[in-house]
């Protein structure tokens, strides 16, 4: 969509179309009407092309399908599984692309599942505005407004450029909530027009079409057009969404919420205490998958290795699988999950407690030899291995993947797993494949990821700040009273900033300045050293901003900071 | 013992040495489940022998198939160093000992497959030319020290092999000291070399035979593609400049194309080779082989499915190219087949079927009365038969034995008029059955192949064909049908025959009417008027429409008459066979389930459509949208699907508790949902963690309280 084209575009359509007496009006007191010119123009060339792209579309994408159907077919999908997986569903349904939602989509959809009616229950619709008006918080208030605002805009004449809409709209009072959102980053006001054409694209979408027929057309062709969209310029929409480097979403952080955060230990206590939602259903399930462990063990002793996918956590049948087959056999139990698995703690606990060795390897690789050797001397010798999450971030590199695989590949050694990402099985390519020799097993058991979750940091729960003060006290009692100074300046500076939620960081230049005058330092070199003093300890973290400039962050959340340095002032 | 620990990742478990498993318990694994009946341990035992006699045989296929191409390279390499046995030091022959001779070994992309073609190119290469011999992998070499030690650590260890005399402590560590350079590789060949020559009378009874008096040293590159270029080209440059001192020999195995060689070697270095090519058979022929022989014969009792077969061959031909595969599912098809058929004791060689109907116990016998097949059998027969086949076990089991023969004499003859069709349709233009055999036998058994479009028109097509293929067809017909040893296509033979000895009369008589038919065109080229022209061709059409058969044409159709009763007689799809569950298997869905699965696809499910696996009511919702009682995680990965790149928490969360509190209770006071209930908050960092977990969102740096969707798109 080049400029000049776009220009071209508009004065031939400012020829035609009529503008209303008010329109004229708010163009001539707005000061920025060019830019309107230039909006309008884009958005007649981009629903052109819009249109003209849809018709080739809907021919390519019906020859996809068909084809899509048959490679299925071929595959023996249509004969329904009876253990009821879901792997009828065709991979474009998994793999199609959408296009970028507006900012508060997802609180509609909440609004929207919230006030879908129960079977059972009577529904109770009158209700549920009424608690979205009162919310102060307001989101679920922007969105009810912004679906009336939506179906006020759709009165207005299609030919009416989107600047000149919201303008009109802007009286609305309830418009402010717009304000709350914003990019992440600062834009430039090209870039904006540009995503407001391409927002706007969707709404306009329907009176172009209505232009065309004559006739609104009915709701379900509409989502069928929706979709038609969405398999189109999916390419197009891809590098738009991830092109441009901000995104608009809300400002509010889970301070404002006046909720205090989560510590890992009462999350624990409420997480029990909740009931688990479909419990029956959910050991049907596992009964299900518990008929066939000793399928299991026939295939294991086959040569085939086993791996469980599919959702929720497989970590207790593992353990019942475990505790109900394996106890008279030696076996050796992996936590993927673990935050500081090796492959060489797997092959240490083989060599060491399996193999009862006494002794160390240059590499892995020796290790596994040495391991090879001895399964295949002794024939006796049998090794059950279970592991929890082989596609862990610790295992999943393709040199622990290699080494895994050819362990497992060894015929008295059986390897039972458990994969969860979505992208677990691209670690493997056709030689691990091999190697591994998988039969793989659907376990859904929509068991909630209790131990697997539980080394995760997330960004919800309290980072068990007292640890980190502490850490942080010892360290810094160990250091010079200089050092102490030097981290206490930068502290404060950051907590100066902490209302900044885009502050890189102290520049080294600023720091040294600051340092200099506190007379903490008398050169940069004495502070380099100090810095890496902290780096090493973890205390700080420096990263280089896009002007070339070293920036420096305690990566420390600010509350503790704060209690950081009123310890410090006790102290001094 | 538990295994949830904060210190550590691995837990053995070792049980007291009398209470250990022993090994032999698999067969018990394969009772423990198949309650149902006694013949598990026969079951078993059937399973596993048919398994190895397949197992064997693909070895020896697979052998075979390679012959050709180890004989090639053997020569080649008995050839590339002859001059060095010569032992000639004349300058030109220094001149030509830069190059190293190699073999540049394209195997195509079933890398999985090439395993077992260089183990039997190593063996057969110890047997007959030199013991000494390196496979190097690509995975071991990252650097060019690396690959001298793992090259010497081999061929040291082959000495030890050959001789066996030293103790193997003392090469281990000599091995670790030795300081790995070629210089050191030279003299430990010299004095290798050396020895076997003083000792010659005592050991060389068989290296004497088959090995020479300084036998080359063969390296070979498994994955020549994967390894690194500075590596290769320090390697050749090197071993190069020794040439003359080492008679090296390279092997490349090369899995996309020979380009390789020159795109990860400079001209420089690519110069000091002298390269030879050799090319394996194409996997595709590998396949076709292996159908062959395993599938499409009566020796096996076991047979596979339309659907089961399809499955097998789409794995191979979209997926991996890889026979090993395709074996490998063929294995499991073999244990599922005897793991869930009890009547499967029954699927074993025409000889032992006699006995084991005459021991089925009462449970079986009703079994077999339970197959579809079987009732659809009892349902054709006369009332009073019906009666005696339900209740009467002795006359069952009679009727058993004699319908599982029909069902192997049908197999038999199956397979030979298939061959025979396959004869024809091969060379049909455009192949309307499919020019290999494998899919017209899919055809064949997917349902009534003469009730098929393909068919018709392959019979059109095959009543167009000329005299000399037609002839040669039906020889090739005549020898597929007289291999067999059953009387039953005697008839068909000499029928076959018969067509042959009258298309050889037809000969004899074409000369007169080839006089005959010249005269009409000699007619044509007199005409040079468009208007006459025109109206003689249409005469002459009109003639030739009219116009008796020839002879050749009225023999022509009878001949594909005859095929096609051949076919309707012989060809009918084995699930129209009574008892046909006991041999052929037809899990598909199980098999692909397990060979061919998409893990992606049933998180998805999951997520999307929870009352797939929870059968809830609550949970059912039409129209694709899921009800807001499900499970939390289904919610928030619903929620999460309308965001863009970023997400932000506070609205998430916020939206989490809107849905939840909706579904709990939908008419609650909403004053006191201002701020989010405790519990809510928690359920919803449970799952938002656990989506983490799955590799959809991570957190994100960009804004304080965002997460980042890592998917683009529906899941």
């Amino acid at each position: 969509m080049s400029r000049p084209q776009g220009m071209r575009g508009s004065r031939r359509s400012l020829q035609v179309k009529f503008v209303p007496d008010e329109d004229v009006l708010k163009h001539i007191s707005d000061d920025a009407g060019t830019k309107v010119r230039k909006d309008k123009a884009q958005l007649h060339v981009s629903v052109k092309r819009f249109v003209k792209k849809l018709e080739n579309i809907s021919d390519n994408e019906a020859q996809e399908i068909l084809e899509e159907k048959n490679y299925v077919a071929a595959l023996g999908i249509c004969a329904r599984d009876p253990v009821g997986n879901g792997s009828n569903i065709s991979g474009g349904e998994v793999y199609s692309f959408q296009t970028p939602k507006r900012s508060n989509k997802m609180a509609e959809l909440a609004s929207e599942l919230a006030q879908t009616p129960e079977k059972n229950v009577a529904p109770d619709d009158s209700k549920c505005p009424e608690k979205m008006a009162k919310t102060p918080q307001s989101s679920k208030r922007s969105s009810s407004n912004k679906v009336q605002q939506r179906s006020k805009k759709k009165e207005f004449v299609s030919t009416t450029p989107y600047r000149l809409r919201k303008r009109l709209a802007a009286p609305d009072p309830y418009l402010e909530s717009e304000s709350e959102y914003s990019a992440s980053c600062s834009e430039e006001e090209d870039e904006d027009e540009q995503k407001e054409v391409s927002a706007v694209l969707s709404d306009q979408k329907t009176p172009a079409k209505t232009k065309a027929a004559s006739t609104p057309p009915p709701r379900n062709s509409l989502a069928k057009k929706n979709k038609e969209q969405k398999m189109g310029n999916l390419v197009e929409e891809y590098f738009e969404a991830h092109s441009s480097s901000k995104v608009l979403t809300s400002d509010r952080t889970l301070q404002k919420l006046r909720k205090r955060r989560l510590d890992q230990q009462t999350l624990h206590d409420l997480l029990k205490n909740a009931p688990l939602a479909y419990a029956a259903e959910i050991r049907d399930l596992n009964q299900q998958h518990e008929s066939l462990f000793s399928k299991w063990m026939l295939q294991l002793h086959l040569g085939f290795n086993i791996v469980l996918y599919g959702l929720g956590s497989k970590r207790d049948l593992l353990e019942k699988f475990r505790t109900s087959l394996l106890q008279d056999s030696v076996h050796l139990v992996v936590n993927g999950y673990f935050p500081s698995i090796t492959v060489r703690s797997i092959l240490n606990s083989i060599t060491e407690e399996v193999l009862d060795h006494i002794g160390t390897f240059r590499s892995p690789l020796d290790q596994l030899e040495f391991i090879t050797k001895r399964f295949k001397e002794d024939s006796s010798l049998e090794l059950y291995v279970l592991i929890h999450n082989l596609d862990s971030q610790m295992l999943r590199g393709e040199r622990s993947q290699q080494i895994l695989a050819q362990l497992s590949s060894l015929p008295s050694i059986y390897l039972i797993a458990s994969i969860d990402h979505i992208n677990a099985p691209l670690m493997w390519d056709q030689a691990k494949l091999s190697l591994y020799n998988w039969l793989w097993y659907e376990t859904t058991t929509f068991n909630p990821y209790v131990e697997e979750t539980s080394y995760e940091n997330s960004l919800l729960v309290q980072q068990s700040g007292s640890l980190a003060l502490s850490s942080l006290m010892h360290v810094l009692h160990s250091l010079t009273l200089n050092a102490r100074g030097i981290f206490r300046l930068l502290a404060q500076h950051q907590l100066e900033k902490k209302d900044n939620p885009s502050y890189p960081g102290l520049s080294f230049q600023d720091f040294y300045q600051q340092c200099r005058e506190a007379f903490l330092v008398n050169s940069d070199l004495t502070l380099r050293a100090q810095l890496t003093e902290f780096r090493d300890h973890k205390l700080i973290r420096t990263k280089r901003g896009a002007d070339g400039v070293e920036y420096l962050l305690i990566p420390v959340d600010d509350s503790t900071l704060t209690d950081f340095l009123e310890k410090e002032d006790e102290d001094v | 013992m538990s295994t949830c620990s904060v210190s550590k990742g691995c837990f053995v478990f070792k049980p007291s040495a009398k209470k250990r498993r022993l090994s032999d318990k698999t067969a018990h694994d394969f009772r423990c489940t198949s309650n149902d009946s006694e013949d598990t341990e026969l079951r078993f035992v059937t399973c596993q022998s048919l398994w190895n006699q397949i197992k064997s045989e693909t070895e020896q296929i697979q052998e075979n198939l390679n012959k050709q191409l180890l004989d090639n390279l053997v020569s080649f390499l008995s050839r590339s160093h002859s001059d060095f046995q010569e032992k000639t030091t004349e300058w030109t022959c220094r001149m030509k000992f830069r190059e190293i001779p190699t073999a540049a070994l394209v195997l195509g992309v079933n890398v999985t497959d090439h395993d077992l073609t260089f183990r039997g190119l190593s063996d057969i290469l110890q047997d007959n030319i030199t013991p000494y011999v390196a496979l190097l992998e690509a995975k071991d070499c990252p650097g060019i020290k690396n690959l001298m030690q793992k090259l010497m650590g081999q061929l040291m260890k082959c000495d030890i092999n050959v001789d066996s005399l030293e103790d193997e402590d003392s090469v281990q560590v000599s091995q670790n000291r030795i300081r790995c350079s070629m210089p050191s590789l030279i003299s430990w060949y010299d004095s290798v070399t050396k020895k076997t020559n003083s000792e010659t009378p005592s050991k060389k009874r068989n290296s004497s035979s088959r090995h020479w008096q300084s036998p080359p040293v063969v390296v070979i590159f498994k994955d020549m593609e994967s390894f690194t270029t500075k590596v290769l080209q320090d390697f050749i440059v090197i071993s190069s400049q020794h040439i003359h001192e080492l008679p090296l020999v390279l092997i490349f195995g090369i899995a996309t194309s020979p380009m390789i060689i020159h795109r990860l070697l400079p001209h420089s270095v690519s110069s000091l080779l002298c390269i030879e090519l050799f090319q394996s058979l194409s996997c595709k022929e590998h396949l076709s082989t292996i159908i062959d022989k395993l599938l499409l014969t009566s020796r096996f009792p076991f047979k596979l499915g339309e659907k089961v077969l399809q499955v097998l061959i789409n794995i191979f031909l979209y997926h991996d190219f890889s026979v090993q595969n395709f074996i490998k599912g063929f294995q499991l098809c073999i244990v599922e087949h005897f793991y869930s058929q009890p009547l499967s004791v029954l699927c074993c060689h025409l000889a032992d079927i006699k006995k084991r109907v005459y021991s089925l116990s009462h449970d079986q016998c009703e079994n077999i009365r339970r197959l579809p097949s079987f009732r659809r059998y009892v349902e054709k027969q006369e009332s009073g038969k019906q009666i005696e086949l339900l209740t009467n076990d002795s006359f069952l089991k009679e009727e058993t034995e004699k319908l599982l023969g029909d069902l192997h004499v049908y197999h038999e003859n199956y397979v030979r008029i298939l061959r025979c069709l396959h004869v024809f349709t091969s060379s049909l233009p455009k192949y309307p059955l499919g020019k290999q055999i494998r899919e017209l036998h899919c055809a064949c058994l997917e349902n009534r192949v003469w009730e098929t479009e393909e068919y018709e028109s392959s019979l059109q097509l095959a009543r167009m064909l000329n005299k000399t293929d037609l002839v040669t067809m039906l020889q090739q017909c005549v020898e597929i049908l007289m291999s067999s040893s059953e009387k039953e296509f005697d008839r068909a033979v000499e029928k076959l025959k018969e067509f042959l000895t009258q298309f050889q009369n037809l000969e004899a008589e074409a000369s007169q009417e080839q006089d005959v038919s010249v005269s009409p065109q000699k007619e044509l080229q007199k005409k040079t008027d468009l208007y006459h022209l025109q109206k003689t061709l249409l005469e002459l059409k009109e003639s030739r429409r009219s116009k008796k058969l020839t002879k050749f044409e009225m023999l022509r159709f009878e001949v594909v008459d005859y095929i096609d009763s051949l076919v309707r007689r012989y060809l009918a799809p084995a699930d129209e066979r009574a008892l046909h569950e006991i041999a052929y298997f037809n899990g598909a869905a199980v098999l692909r389930g397990h060979l061919n699965a998409a893990p992606r696809t049933a998180l998805h499910t999951a997520l999307n459509s929870p009352h797939w696996y929870l059968k809830n009511q609550a949970l059912r919702c039409d129209g694709g949208g899921i009800s807001n009682k499900a499970p939390d995680i289904c919610i928030v990965y619903k929620l999460h699907l309308e965001c863009g790149r970023l997400i932000n928490l506070v609205d998430w969360l916020e939206a989490f508790s809107t849905v939840v509190m909706a579904a709990e209770e939908p008419n609650a006071d909403a004053a006191s949902s201002d701020q989010v209930d405790d519990v809510i908050h928690a359920r919803f960092i449970r799952a938002v963690s656990e989506l983490e977990l799955l590799g959809f969102i991570k957190p994100s740096k960009q804004k304080t309280d965002h997460v980042a969707r890592l998917t683009w798109g529906g899941c």
